[in-house]
């Protein structure tokens, strides 16, 4: 077992943990972080994804010692964000979430997307979102959700 | 109150608005509470040691001399308390192999320790000593009974549909026949959410068990003779589930059935988890056909015989493979008129692990094959595929495949005229057509199709009858309304629609009613989430509790004609100073007229269906032998529509998975099992494959269902987006794709294959 310190939604964390145990465990089990889901343990479904330094990751797929000093952004942590705001109000109002599992993933590749591009084309939306898989909507209304938030926070940021 | 009254802020009727998805902030926040999120105090994590052959004798069962054993629990057949078959329609399936293993993957130990790392060292530690029998994986030969590995010859289910008389329709010399036979493949629901349960054993209470599933009650039933308990001493409780598609439908049973005997032996909590290869691996998926259609027609393209053999793998054990068999059987015929149809059906046994429920339920199969066919029929006659349509779909007084007299009035022609509206087809089709003939030494060829279909919705035949469902509705001293239904929400929206149909039976604002946690000590039996019968069957039930709730209040002479929320309010609040409960339960009565013959497969399958046409348009790249759906367009009826946002993602959702099952989700099998059972080489559609689906309803007031009528539509969208797809690609490459699922490998084959 290691000590390893990390931010995690803006707080200051320190876990005992096995270096190489996956950072989604040391979320959901040490941290009872919940809202970060597990879909396939591979990365390839994004069910687990968070913002690790500002970056898009598969949680599942990062062995917590990498995270040591890291600043980590958990779907908890997405609601204080503009972004994460504006995605979740959109998500609500545009049927973007059905069963819900693979919704914090989804949301916080959205945030990456907007805070890196915040005007997204169709196209643009599509190839932020191509990590994670949704099983329940077809993905129509979560492109819909996405270009809605996109707008929201663009009418938001110009009436300021 | 008349609906235009409430005006249009909150207190506006909910029915038909697209009011936020009730749990849906939680979900969005990360708060809903799944299986794998909840931890029990003391909680033990177990694991299922399983067959490695398809089948076998069971020698000896040897455990590694250098793994601590007494640290863990272990659970064998024989720690059995009750009887040992997962009680679903037969009896034929174990919990745990007892002396044969029949499929590869069969549950034969399972394993508990506090230390959910050290599962994986007990798991290498167990080796189960088979001595080999032989297998049986093809669908033909097991229907040839070349080995007989169930019963006397392999039939879990034989129907027989007769109606008219096929026979001498076929001797008709002036009649034009054509012969087609058509396979669909497996397909993996792959909920992104792994199937889950935890269970606690106690003396006092009995079992409860924790879980990700669609049904309740037939984990509750389930679990009663495995422990020999009484209705009582079983606790069924549902968390929020990542989705099911059929497939948490009846295996949560087993996975229940596991944990529960690992909890009573261990005496501790025990959460068990499948991990996505061993739910891939392990679990039902969609069953494999194989249908043969014979068509006689006129020269002027009117159909006068249907001869169609249907057949399914049902796996190693019966589970739902007879009422899978049904409903595609019912479905054989499509959406058309034809005087004389005769289908037989049989789904028989192999050794791959037992195929289950997946949404459309055996429909989506033998619509596949109807559609297709009618488009060969079309081209043999030299007519185009819509006009052969026109001629034949089903009109108001005629009559489906089971004689059902057809009531309603499908209006497929005017569904088929605003599909081919929206979506140019009737230009695009000879467009494309020229452009590919231009594009000759060019990559891309562009095609263009359709399907028309219809769905049932409910159980089928007597099915309703026999659940005998029941929901219920209670209020609160405070004019709180809670409904009470064993309905699952798995990311449909139950319980946003429940909640909407209760607020405007009782006239209240949608935020004033809250759907219960489906929990088998408080909520009644409303029977299974399945079979589209969730809105239409159950949200009848919840609206007539409700009416019920309104009608005692009123009766108690505690509200008027017309009433707020407040005069609500004090009506429960002086009701329940003198009674003890404020509770209304409905119970199912069959609506009158529906006659159904189970003896031969004739009559009234369905109260009602919904109609549909689907169109795709294809572009298929000749270096790669990759299919993308470029645009997709959904049109259907299906009465009422309760909440516009939910159904169209009901529709969305529906039709991506039928990409899937047309273009991308193969299962490969290698000695019966499933040998790429992980997300990386089984493939679903992205973000970047998914086709922009448009979706219309045309909506009309239906006989069933809350409100002026609402059909089922959860399963519909999975029966036309195959068909529609492929017979896009028929039209871009002038090739008859009668297999799905068409991967550029196979499509590969079919272009390239006579050449080689």
């Amino acid at each position: 077992m290691s000590s390893i310190d990390l931010v995690v939604n803006g707080e200051k964390r320190r876990v005992e943990a096995r270096p190489m145990e996956r950072l989604l465990d040391v979320l959901r089990e040490e941290l009872r972080l919940t809202g970060t889901k597990e879909g396939c343990g591979e990365g390839e479904c994004g069910a687990c994804s968070v913002l690790l330094d500002g970056r898009l990751v598969n949680s599942c797929l990062i062995p917590v010692l990498q995270a040591e000093g890291a600043d980590v952004r958990t779907i908890e942590g997405v609601e204080k964000t503009p972004t994460g705001k504006a995605l979740q109000d959109a998500f609500l109002a545009c049927g973007g979430a059905q069963c819900g599992i693979c919704t914090p993933g989804m949301v916080l590749a959205a945030v990456y997307l907007l805070d890196k591009n915040p005007r997204p084309t169709g196209e643009e939306i599509r190839d932020g979102l191509a990590g994670n898989i949704c099983r329940c909507t077809g993905y129509t209304k979560i492109f819909d959700s996405v270009a809605a938030a996109a707008k929201a926070l663009h009418d938001e940021g110009s009436t300021r | 109150m008349p609906r235009d009254q409430r005006g249009t802020g909150p207190e506006a009727p909910a029915f038909g608005r697209s009011v936020p998805r009730r749990e849906g902030r939680a979900k969005l926040e990360g708060r809903g509470e799944y299986v794998d999120d909840l931890v029990l105090p003391d909680m033990w994590f177990g694991a299922t040691i399983r067959s490695r052959v398809a089948r076998g004798k069971i020698e000896e069962i040897v455990f590694a001399k250098d793994v601590p054993w007494d640290e863990y629990v272990i659970v064998t057949a024989r720690d059995i308390p009750g009887k040992n078959s997962v009680l679903l329609l037969l009896e034929d399936q174990p919990y745990l192999a007892d002396g044969v293993v029949n499929h590869p993957e069969e549950a034969v130990l399972l394993v508990a320790h506090p230390d959910r790392h050290a599962l994986e060292r007990a798991r290498r530690g167990i080796e189960i000593r088979t001595s080999p029998l032989p297998p049986l994986f093809d669908l033909e030969d097991s229907l040839a009974k070349k080995l007989v590995i169930w019963g006397e010859d392999n039939v879990f289910k034989a129907i027989d549909i007769v109606k008219g008389d096929v026979d001498s329709a076929f001797r008709d010399p002036s009649l034009v026949v054509v012969e087609g036979v058509y396979h669909t493949g497996a397909q993996e629901q792959l909920y992104i959410e792994p199937n889950g349960v935890i269970a606690a054993y106690d003396a006092k209470e009995g079992v409860t068990v924790w879980g990700s599933l669609q049904c309740p009650y037939y984990v509750h039933k389930a679990l009663k003779p495995l422990f020999g308990l009484s209705p009582d001493k079983i606790r069924v409780i549902q968390m929020e589930t990542g989705g099911g598609f059929g497939g948490k439908e009846e295996y949560p049973s087993m996975i229940a059935g596991h944990a529960a005997l690992l909890a009573y032996k261990a005496n501790k909590p025990v959460k068990l988890i499948y991990d996505r290869a061993e739910d891939m691996v392990a679990t039902t998926k969609r069953h494999p056909s194989r249908t043969r259609h014979r068509t006689a027609v006129t020269k002027a393209g009117k159909l006068v015989a249907m001869d169609i053999d249907f057949a399914l793998d049902g796996g190693a054990y019966a589970t739902l493979s007879a009422v899978v068999l049904s409903r595609g059987a019912i479905h054989a015929g499509g959406a058309y008129e034809c005087p004389n149809v005769r289908i037989k059906a049989r789904a028989v046994a192999t050794n791959h692990p037992p195929h289950g429920a997946f949404r459309g339920f055996g429909a989506p199969q033998s619509i596949f094959a109807v559609e297709r066919q009618l488009d060969l029929v079309a081209k043999t006659l030299g007519m185009s595929p819509e006009a052969l349509r026109r001629a034949n779909f089903l009109q108001r007084g005629g009559h489906t495949a089971t004689i059902q007299e057809v009531k309603e009035d499908p209006e497929l022609d005017r569904l088929m005229q605003r599909a081919f509206e929206l979506s140019g087809y009737a230009q695009k089709r000879p467009a494309l057509t020229a452009q590919n003939a231009a594009a000759k030494t060019g990559r891309i060829r562009k095609g263009i199709g359709f399907a028309s279909f219809m769905h049932g919705a409910g159980f089928t035949g007597s099915g309703e009858k026999l659940l005998g469902s029941e929901a219920a509705v209670e209020a609160t001293p405070d004019g709180r309304v809670r409904v009470l239904a064993a309905s699952t929400e798995i990311g449909q929206g139950t319980n946003t629609v429940f909640a909407q149909i209760v607020a405007d039976a009782l006239g209240l604002p949608y935020d004033a009613v809250e759907v219960a946690q489906p929990d088998t000590k408080f909520v009644p039996d409303s029977g299974p989430t399945v079979a589209s019968r969730t809105v239409m069957v159950v949200g009848k039930l919840v609206e007539n509790a409700a009416k019920g709730l309104k009608g005692t209040l009123r009766e108690a002479g505690l509200l008027e004609d017309v009433y707020d929320h407040a005069a609500f309010r004090t009506a429960c609040g002086a009701y329940l100073a003198k009674h003890a409960a404020l509770k209304s339960v409905a119970k199912y009565q069959q609506p009158t007229g529906i006659v159904w013959d189970d003896k031969k497969y004739l009559g009234d399958a369905y109260a009602t269906f919904a109609w549909a046409v689907y169109v795709a348009e294809v572009s298929i790249d000749l270096d790669t032998y990759a299919t993308t759906v470029d645009d997709f367009w959904a049109i259907q009826e299906a009465g009422r529509i309760v909440h516009p946002i939910l159904a169209a993602g009901q529709i969305e959702g529906g039709v991506a998975q039928g990409v899937g099952f047309a273009l991308y989700e193969g299962v490969v099998w290698k000695e019966g099992r499933m040998a790429n059972a992980s997300m990386t080489n089984y493939i679903v559609p992205t973000a970047v494959d998914a086709p922009r689906i448009h979706v219309e309803f045309v909506e009309k007031d239906a006989p069933y269902g809350p409100g002026r009528g609402a059909k089922g539509i959860g399963e519909l969208p999975m029966d036309g987006a195959a068909p529609a797809i492929a017979a896009a690609m028929e039209h871009a490459l002038g090739i008859a794709v009668t297999r799905v699922p068409c991967l550029p490998e196979d499509l590969f084959a079919l272009l390239e294959g006579g050449r080689s």
